[in-house]
């Protein structure tokens, strides 16, 4: 019990057009935001014979039909790695980044009954599916480990890049997650055209393909699209080709840019979510 | 206002208000499409808030609690009870004014916040408590405590679904109960659940108050806010009406509720109002039999319908229109003192009274509705879409204590007859 001091612990007054990112006050509820990705992990596989299966089953089977389409019927090259590891070594950053770009894209929607009812900072929402889709992406790690294990591919020292591509990748689906979260609230197209989006993404990112395979006068185009640095420079680290270190800088500044702009109009909604959703 | 002995509240409110934008975008959540075909119409408006009729859910709401004191919130509905709860939650921001809380404010607006059915009852106490701003350790420390309020110790780890509703209302409330914010914001929490579990939650609510927390309670149980509260808010039409001790403010919301029976009804703020529409009629009255304020009258009988008005400005003659329609909504008659000669009155009136008299209101017994409109020469004005209703009595209207069958419609009107018999030889 503290006794009531001349300084207001909070202030609640219209807030005009001034947004702060505010960092301090999510860092204080950390908790909640592990309890809530906690929450997304327990219930998901709740009442699935599968279980936690189903986190390697999606890529995987990606990956069969990438490899019976692309390499043997389409002929798609894989730079000298066979195609199933080199399919899968993108699913995977891939398929997290598109299960957490649409599980936090219609987190807060999903949440009316906590916007309504409860305050905390709405930013956590989103954060904590981001942050369930990470155990999914740890359990279809270990199958690439299996695989890579299988081919006899050896591991290079640049396989210590990895937690800083896979840090990169969180940041970029939060990013697009969190705006879409915003505007989903607000205009629900938003969850018409979520799955549609991501469709069209992964054909404009090298998942299926190499790079390589892109025209070069063309290369620049692919590598605006910030998920192109990222996992090329995962294949890289995995397979010790050379590190794009170009496409992966404009990868790197593009995702903070997208994260900054994501948050603060995420921070500017937030205020009329109660009023809208 | 009271305070503390040191003088220093907890929570200062001062000019609060709410805008709620009807019929605007921001009323409903929009479709692209809706945007995009605004914006064609109106180039240049695309993605920005289009202002619709707004609606003051609160309007310059002032007020200070001191350290320890729960304040008891009362009021009929849509008198903003719920919107002052929201803001001091911080659930939804204010659109004017402001509010200072010093202390860690606990919101409880509703029972079971962030109880998922899946979880079993252990994992929900730490989710919901978490939700509710508790800390981890927090929560470990008063597990046994929650787990023993509730009295679900042995079903701990089976998943709340299979709960009764009992069951899940108490562990819910145990949660919420042991949550220890220096200002609590409750709404309502005891309409649930049996009367057990009622007068447990009260007795919660009141060690709450007795530890010297503060509390802002809403509620309709005007027994409990007598019992818990130490001074009450009365709020209507989004402002405060009445401030002070809580027999005195629950008497008072308890005269307003059966002065709303008294065929008085203020027109001000009017949610049948037309969009648009001057605000110029202030308050209806209905007179009955004896000329006394009443929302009822006899199959039959008279019915006075006196309509203040203030034009705020313009001179007029003025021109008051009334229309009768049933509960169903179907217009009966209406009548308006143009349409009959010798009731034009003088053009240079800006505000006053004009009663209209029915004198003998052809009406079987039911509830109706008046439409009023209110203009000048040249056309309405104001116009108030069931302003008022009123109930029409059975009436022994032909000295034979019979009425017509309901089936013969809502009107009622007495007739002559002759008969003129045809000798049959």
């Amino acid at each position: 019990m503290t006794a009531p001091t001349t300084q207001p612990t909070v202030v609640i007054r219209p807030a005009g057009r001034r947004v702060g990112l505010d960092l301090r006050e999510i860092w204080e509820h950390r908790e909640l935001l592990f309890f809530l990705a906690w929450r997304d992990v327990k219930v998901r596989y709740k009442q699935t014979v599968l279980g936690a299966l189903w986190a390697v089953l999606q890529p995987l089977v990606t990956m069969v039909i990438f490899t019976l389409v692309f390499s043997r019927m389409a002929h798609v090259p894989s730079n000298g790695i066979p195609y199933p590891l080199f399919s899968y070594a993108a699913l995977l950053p891939w398929t997290y980044f598109a299960n957490a770009v649409t599980a936090s894209g219609t987190s807060v929607v999903g949440s009316s009954q906590l916007i309504t009812k409860v305050y905390f900072p709405r930013l956590i929402i989103p954060g904590a599916a981001v942050l369930a889709g990470l155990v999914d992406f740890a359990i279809a790690f270990l199958l690439l480990v299996g695989l890579m294990i299988y081919y006899g591919t050896p591991v290079h020292v640049a396989i210590l890049l990895l937690p800083v591509l896979v840090v990169a990748t969180t940041i970029l689906a939060l990013g697009v997650g969190t705006w879409t979260a915003a505007m989903n609230v607000k205009y629900r197209d938003f969850r018409h055209a979520l799955p549609f989006a991501i469709q069209l993404w992964m054909f404009a990112t090298p998942v299926i393909y190499p790079t390589s395979l892109v025209p070069a006068q063309w290369r620049w185009l692919l590598t605006l699209n910030p998920l192109t640095g990222l996992i090329e420079s995962f294949r890289a680290a995995l397979f010790g080709s050379p590190i794009p270190w170009s496409a992966l800088g404009v990868g790197v500044a593009i995702t903070c840019a997208i994260m900054l702009y994501a948050a603060y109009t995420f921070r500017r909604m937030e205020r009329g979510f109660a009023d809208v959703i | 206002m009271p305070t503390s002995s040191d003088g220093t509240p907890v929570i200062t409110a001062r000019g609060l208000g709410k805008a709620y934008v009807l019929g605007g975008r921001t009323a409903a959540y929009a479709t692209l499409r809706e945007t995009l075909v605004e914006s064609l119409k109106h180039p240049g408006r695309l993605f920005r808030d289009e202002r619709g009729e707004t609606l003051w859910a609160l309007r310059d709401v002032s007020f200070d609690v001191a350290p320890g004191e729960v304040l008891g919130i009362i009021g009929p509905n849509g008198a903003g009870k719920s919107t002052l709860l929201k803001i001091l939650a911080r659930i939804t921001e204010p659109t004017t004014g402001e509010v200072r809380l010093f202390g860690r404010v606990g919101s409880l607006l509703e029972v079971g916040t962030g109880f998922h059915p899946e979880l079993t009852g252990r994992e929900n106490v730490y989710l919901s408590g978490a939700i509710l701003g508790m800390r981890r350790k927090e929560i470990a420390r008063k597990f046994d405590a929650i787990a023993a309020f509730a009295e679900v110790e042995r079903f701990l780890d089976t998943p709340v679904k299979r709960y009764s509703s009992g069951m899940y209302l108490r562990l819910a409330f145990a949660v919420a109960a042991h949550l220890e914010p220096e200002i609590l914001v409750v709404d309502e929490v005891l309409a649930v659940g049996d009367a057990a579990f009622q007068k447990k939650c009260l007795g919660k609510m009141g060690d709450v108050a007795q530890e010297g927390r503060t509390v802002l309670f809403v509620s309709h149980n005007m027994a409990a806010v007598e019992a818990l509260c130490s001074r009450c808010l009365l709020l209507a039409g989004g402002e405060v009406r009445a401030e002070g001790k809580p027999a005195d403010v629950v008497g008072e919301y308890l005269a307003t509720l059966a002065e709303s029976r008294s065929g008085r009804r203020d027109l001000a703020e009017h949610p049948g109002r037309r969009r648009g529409a001057s605000p110029w009629m202030r308050e209806v009255t209905l007179l009955g039999e004896s000329g006394v304020a009443t929302d009822q009258t006899r199959a039959g009988g008279p019915l006075d319908v006196r309509v203040t008005f203030d034009t705020a400005g313009p001179r007029v003659s003025p021109v008051l229109g009334v229309v009768v329609k049933t509960a169903q909504g179907m217009p009966l008659f209406g009548i308006n003192n143009r349409l009959v000669r010798g009731f034009e009155f003088p053009a240079d009136v800006a505000r006053g009274t004009i009663t209209c008299r029915f004198a003998d209101l052809p009406l079987m017994p039911g509830t109706y509705f008046l439409d009023l409109y209110l203009g000048d020469a040249r056309g309405d004005h104001d116009t108030i879409t069931d302003a008022v209703s009123f109930d029409v009595l059975p009436a022994d209207l032909f000295g034979t204590g019979q009425l017509p069958p309901a089936s013969a419609g809502p009107m009622i009107h007495p007739a002559t007859w002759t008969l003129e018999a045809a000798d049959g030889d």
